[in-house]
């Protein structure tokens, strides 16, 4: 499926890369990120935090791009305060336990993404003061893919982490 | 008709850990039925989390979530017998609240 390759995965093959790709993707997003928020309009996250409103555009988007866009994410960057815990192989795709935590304070929001899933976005945990930056819940994976936790920062910062999470048997038509 | 979530919420120190077991089918809309039909996306959209009332954790789900979702979360603080109230709305509007209560640790 050519179309769920992210281009830029796509141009590392003819042009020497000199930020690892996964950072390279997220730069190249940011930008695109940046243009599409301003023109829809959308408030910074931190702003948004309290809203409760089910985001049919971020869970319907196709790529894992697209969801974070659909979400008025600032520009991701990887952190390695944010960690996550997912199993190497899953050898059931329809209930695999994934872990997001940080010490960092000021964490609006959580977000679990699945790369490779017919929609990326799987949740979005919205955090008061009273809970800390530490949930556990169980997915579905239709494939093996890379799996995003992304924590929007009440400062406007979007930080993310993501691990490689094999499937033997896949867990969308479950 | 819905069946109840079970809450379990353990006091550890000054913070609570509390493990939620909702029950529902979270149908993908990916799957097929031995018709081949697919099966319409029937999901958990929206998870409300209050401790003694007030809102502590919001949650929005896609239908990626596994079939009864699992939630674990920690309060920062808390006693026995705070209550901790869990509501949800699925795709079909469909509505649930149930309450559990803090317990000391085992």
């Amino acid at each position: 499926m050519a179309d769920s390759m992210h281009p830029c995965l796509i141009e590392t093959h003819h042009r020497p890369a000199p930020v690892a790709p996964g950072r390279r993707e997220w730069m190249r997003l940011s930008v695109r990120v940046a243009s599409l928020v301003a023109a829809a309009g959308c408030l910074p996250s931190a702003l948004q935090a309290q809203s409760v409103e089910w985001n049919k555009a971020a869970f319907d988007a196709r790529l894992l791009a697209d969801a974070v866009k659909a979400l008025g994410s600032a520009a991701p960057v990887e952190s390695r305060e944010i960690s996550m815990t997912a199993p190497d192989i899953a050898e059931n795709g329809a209930i695999v336990p994934i872990g997001i935590t940080t010490g960092l304070t000021g964490v609006a929001r959580l977000l679990v993404l699945v790369e490779k899933n017919p929609a990326p976005l799987a949740a979005v945990f919205t955090l008061s003061d009273a809970v800390e930056a530490n949930l556990n819940a169980r997915i579905k994976m239709n494939q093996s893919s890379w799996v995003y936790a992304l924590a929007l920062m009440a400062d406007g910062r979007t930080l993310y982490t993501r691990k490689d999470v094999k499937v033997t048997l896949g867990g969308c038509g479950v | 008709m819905t069946e109840p979530t079970r809450i379990r919420a353990q006091l550890s120190g000054d913070k609570v850990t509390v493990r939620v077991l909702m029950t529902h089918e979270m149908e993908s809309g990916q799957r097929k039925d031995a018709a081949g039909k697919t099966v319409a996306a029937w999901f958990i959209q929206e998870v409300m989390v209050t401790h003694n009332g007030k809102r502590v954790l919001t949650a929005q789900f896609g239908p990626a979530v596994s079939k009864n979702p699992f939630l674990q979360f920690v309060l920062k603080s808390g006693k026995v017998g705070d209550r901790i109230g869990i509501s949800w709305v699925d795709s079909r509007g469909e509505r649930r609240s149930d309450e559990g209560v803090v317990a000391a640790s085992a």
